[in-house]
């Protein structure tokens, strides 16, 4: 990857400046983001908080490498994201980055920890898988098929798979977005514990604006623009959180 | 445009490609019928006028010589509707330029009474007027069969030299015609349009010539309606018997019928098995794919009926879909059923002569392939379609439950060495079942059906190592007017070049036992002979010498006897006499019901003193052509063939029609193995996608992804390739056993080459899917994974 010309500042996990991304052209033009500058730093905890539509997705979805932005630069650390192929993404997430989806996306074939397993054959400094599962508490159904577990218990399998790989950064897309509100309460306590346990940096994505509270930093989003960035002073437990 | 129609079409833009695949099968399978059955149903129907138009006759006899009033006799018999005699001679034909032994068969016409049966069909030039039967150059006019005219580009007014009792005469040939009799013309049941003619002259000047005046030698019977056929015959053999009778042959021994007869059978068999594979792979692909198309349109299928939509009409907007895709594969296959219909038509006017042959299509083919193309279409997507009519709208509105996987019955069994990709894809197999082993099951029939398509060239192949590189090792064959003294060889051993001879009696026979019996020829060779040796289906050589008589064992068969057991040997030549002979082995040979002994044997077993018929040579290489020229000017000589010219024959015709139906064939058969293959990796994708695109997004690469859909189609063809090759032996097994005749067994001889380029074409196709299938993967959303439920 690309290690020059504007290396970030150290302690920044994610940097990015001018971000801005087009989709389509001429009439049907969406503009999904529009210069968006921000800094992530390491270790921290932080929401990506806007309607649908606000451009909050296609941010996440440059920081994780799926996507690349139309102009502007992003860096992850001294690897410059932007302008990067597919093939040094692949590596990027392979490597770097723990993927929460808000439909789970487990693999119905395999188990709690085969599901864990398909991501630790490939990593490079894997935890052992049964040491995911314990941190997501799921050790008890770690043989179970995803059809056999509760809606949270599959997100819970999915962010064991996510942090199995030691990941930098954990992005999590509206995690309890499909959930009820105690089971949502449960995985976000799950990834508040990642978060300060193995200092992992998280991005949360939600439309639920009560999930700021337990954030360190909370990025608003509106119409593609960063429009508001708040540093919380005293972050709440996913107990105290109410919506 | 309704509504609905439009998203049927805009359905079937989107899966153009799968359609396409599916159409193409069918295409395969109808083309394939229309092919063989209108080929056949051509030549049915050309046959059948002919032998109208000709009054083809129903019995055919040979005397050694009777008088003209014995047909008055004949015709009285109970059965007989009427009688025609004729007199015919087989000559040796001798064009310029040419040293190759020809065979003619003279038949005398009368011009002032044409015949009655049989009759003759002028094709060019005049017919025989009597007017130059008295030619002043001694010449003989002659109508000469329009196949040998083409193949030695013989014209009116060419002449060709022939040996005519004794005399050296000439024959000019004044127009070429056709007869029902030799609509195919051949000899020993290859066709051989070179090496024998037949020539029609005035009656008059054959019978002087042979004097054969107020006499005949032929009969031709058309039975009266009802008729016994084998009561006729039996009637018939004891009024012919004085007169030198031999044998008396329904049409089914008539050997131009029978080879006509058995080409028709052949291709109604290939026509029939092999569309019936196709539309099988067919409706299991529509099954697939339909099933798929209506899993993933619950919603929009939910959404109708919400909308008002009666079952009715959901169901007939999916049967419509389906009938478009099987629509276009029975138009194309209709296309290329007639092309190729009409090319294997072409292929038959090389053999088969008739006045009028033309390529046509039956109305009723057309309805018929109308109709199982139809049946193939609802039979495989019944169940998909009924499965709209049971969707109930509230329940399609929410997502399908996930899917319920459970270990495979490998871990089951405590096998646990598997990689989490390997298990997803055995997984995924044992999920569905039926799917998986229908999958296996039609790229097995792929390889099958090339390992069919290319085994004829195998058998022919064997069949013709066998019979003319490991049985008859001789290079030249002669045989004389009639049995004679064996002092013949002598004059044969020294002619120039020639390094070896061996003698042959040759006996025609009727072999009984009890109430069965056989017509048969006894061949007798030298008990220890070199030159020609009796070898069965396994290219074993049996030796002769003091083996009592050795039969095929179909003839065996036919007769109910076993090694041990004593036949009767009613000789049909010269005088009438009966032997009994005991079977000293069977064997399995390849043609012919044929029956074989120590020649000495034989002779002693006649009560005959040291007789042949006929002499085998060996001759030393390049110097055929002289040597043949030689034995022209041996008196007792009926003629000669070398084998050099027979192979070169055969070769000629049955190496290109063997390579026609191997290519038809293989093309075929990939067509079905890119519709199994691309098919199933298409639906795979679509169905698992979703699971893929989040494969990628958690840092899977394409190479890893691509290998878990495509290692399951690798699965599917590793397992599909010996079973299609074991599906290949038994359907040659099955193919063979179907066309098997009294006079032919295909060997199931299939050469590992054969094995090896079905597994290649297969796997071309399995790759050349996979790469499309791939490029897909390569686009899979990983945006869209985020944001959709599966």
């Amino acid at each position: 990857m690309d290690t020059s010309p504007t290396p970030p500042a150290p302690h920044a996990v994610f940097r990015a400046h001018g971000l801005s991304k087009t989709y389509g052209s001429g009439e049907v033009e969406v503009r999904a983001l529009h210069d968006v500058d921000l800094e992530i730093a390491r270790g921290e905890f932080v929401v990506l908080l806007g309607p649908s539509g606000s451009g909050k997705s296609t941010l996440l979805n440059i920081l994780g490498g799926l996507d690349v932005p139309s102009t502007g630069e992003v860096w992850f650390g001294d690897h410059r994201l932007s302008g990067a192929g597919e093939a040094e993404l692949t590596t990027y997430r392979r490597e770097h980055v723990g993927f929460v989806f808000q439909f789970y996306n487990l693999i119905p074939s395999l188990t709690v920890r085969e599901n864990v397993a398909l991501v630790t054959d490939i990593a490079v400094d894997p935890m052992p898988v049964d040491e995911a599962i314990n941190l997501v508490g799921l050790t008890p159904r770690r043989d179970h098929f995803p059809a056999q577990l509760s809606g949270g218990e599959q997100q819970r399998v999915a962010i064991a798979r996510a942090i199995a790989k030691r990941p930098q950064v954990l992005l999590c897309d509206e995690p309890t977005g499909a959930l009820d509100y105690t089971t949502g309460k449960l995985v976000l306590e799950v990834i508040a514990r990642i978060n300060r346990e193995l200092h992992t940096t998280a991005v949360v994505i939600t439309h639920n604006a009560a999930i700021a509270g337990m954030a360190d930093t909370v990025i608003s989003l509106g119409d593609g623009c960063v429009q508001k960035v708040q540093r919380n002073t005293h972050r709440l437990a996913p107990s105290e959180l109410s919506w | 445009m309704k509504a609905l129609d439009r998203k049927l079409l805009r359905d079937l833009r989107l899966m153009w490609s799968q359609a396409l695949t599916i159409a193409l099968v069918v295409a395969s399978g109808i083309g394939g019928f229309i092919t063989s059955l209108s080929a056949v149903d051509s030549l049915a129907l050309a046959r059948d006028e002919f032998y109208a138009d000709a009054r083809f006759a129903d019995l055919f006899a040979a005397v050694k010589r009777a008088p003209n009033a014995l047909a008055a006799t004949l015709a009285t018999q109970p059965g007989v509707a009427e009688v025609q005699t004729t007199v015919e001679q087989m000559v040796r034909v001798e064009l310029p330029g040419v040293s190759d032994p020809i065979l003619g068969q003279l038949i005398g016409l009368d011009p002032q009474r044409p015949l009655s049966l049989n009759r003759v069909t002028l094709a060019a030039g005049r017919a025989l007027d009597g007017a130059g039967v008295r030619r002043a150059d001694g010449g003989l006019e002659v109508l000469v069969s329009e196949g040998f005219a083409q193949a030695r580009g013989l014209k009116p007014g060419a002449t060709l030299k022939a040996l005519v009792n004794g005399r050296q005469r000439t024959l000019i040939v004044v127009g070429t015609a056709l007869s029902p009799e030799f609509v195919f013309a051949g000899l020993w049941g290859m066709p051989d349009l070179r090496g024998f003619g037949i020539f029609w002259m005035d009656r008059e000047a054959l019978a002087s010539a042979y004097d054969m005046n107020g006499a005949f030698n032929r009969i031709a019977i058309r039975l009266a309606p009802g008729a016994s056929e084998r009561a006729v015959i039996d009637a018939l053999s004891r009024l012919l018997a004085p007169y030198g009778g031999r044998q008396v042959n329904g049409r089914a021994d008539q050997t131009s019928h029978a080879m006509l007869d058995n080409e028709i059978k052949e291709q109604r068999v290939l026509g029939t098995v092999l569309p019936a594979i196709f539309l099988g792979v067919a409706a299991f692909l529509l099954n697939v794919v339909v099933s798929r198309l209506v899993a993933t349109q619950r919603e929009q299928i939910a959404a109708l009926k919400a909308l008002g939509y009666p079952n009715r009409d959901i169901a007939a907007h999916y049967l419509k879909l389906v009938m478009l895709i099987v629509a276009v594969g029975l138009l194309l296959g209709m296309v290329v059923g007639d092309r190729l219909g009409a090319m294997f038509t072409g292929l038959y006017t090389e053999f088969f002569r008739f006045p009028h042959f033309e390529h046509h299509m039956a109305p009723w083919l057309l309805l018929v392939s109308m109709g199982i193309t139809v049946a193939t279409a609802v039979a495989g997507t019944l169940n998909a379609i009924l499965a709209t009519v049971r969707l109930a709208p509230a329940e399609a509105m929410r997502p399908p439950a996930p899917g319920r996987y459970r270990r495979t019955l490998l871990e089951r069994l405590g096998i646990q060495v598997m990689s989490p990709a390997l298990r997803m894809i055995v997984r995924n197999m044992e999920r569905r079942p039926w799917r998986s082993l229908i999958s296996i099951g039609g790229v097995a029939a792929a390889v099958a059906i090339v390992v069919l398509g290319n085994f004829f060239r195998d058998a022919i192949e064997y069949v013709v190592d066998a019979q003319f590189n490991v049985a008859m090792r001789s290079d030249v064959a002669v045989w004389m007017v009639e049995p004679g003294d064996d002092i013949a060889r002598l004059d044969l051993a020294r002619l120039p070049a020639v390094t070896q001879v061996e003698s042959t009696r040759f006996v025609p026979v009727t072999l009984r036992s009890g109430h069965r019996s056989e017509r048969s020829l006894i061949r007798g060779y030298d008990g220890r002979a070199v030159l020609y040796r009796v070898v069965d289906a396994n290219n074993h050589a049996t030796t002769l010498e003091g083996m009592g008589l050795v039969i095929t064992d179909r003839l065996a068969d036919k007769l109910g006897v076993r090694v041990g057991d004593t036949l009767l040997a009613e000789v049909e030549e010269g005088r009438t006499r009966t032997v009994a002979l005991t079977v000293g082995a069977t064997v399995r040979e390849m043609m012919g019901l044929n029956a074989y002994m120590d020649r000495t044997a034989l002779n002693r077993a006649l009560g005959d003193g040291d007789l042949s018929s006929g002499y085998v040579l060996a001759v030393e290489r390049g110097r055929e052509e002289g040597l043949l020229e030689a034995i022209k000017s041996l008196p007792r000589v009926a003629g000669a063939f070398s084998k050099a010219t027979m192979l070169r024959n055969m070769q000629e015709i049955s190496a290109r029609n063997v390579r026609i139906m191997s290519t038809i064939l293989t093309a075929f058969a990939a067509v079905i193995a890119v519709g199994v293959v691309y098919n199933n990796a298409r639906i795979a994708l679509a169905e698992r996608g979703w699971e893929l695109a989040s494969l990628r997004v958690l840092g899977f690469t394409r190479a890893e992804v691509s290998a878990l859909l495509l290692g399951e189609l690798a699965i599917v063809i590793g397992v599909a390739l010996p079973l299609g090759m074991a599906l290949g032996f038994g359907l040659v097994h099955l193919i063979s056993g179907l066309l098997a005749s009294d006079q032919f067994y295909f060997p199931v001889v299939i050469l590992p080459r054969t094995y090896a380029w079905a597994a290649l074409c297969v796997l071309a196709a399995g790759v050349v899917s996979a790469l499309i299938v791939r490029r897909r993967i390569d686009t899979l959303d990983m945006v869209a994974v985020l944001k959709t439920r599966e």
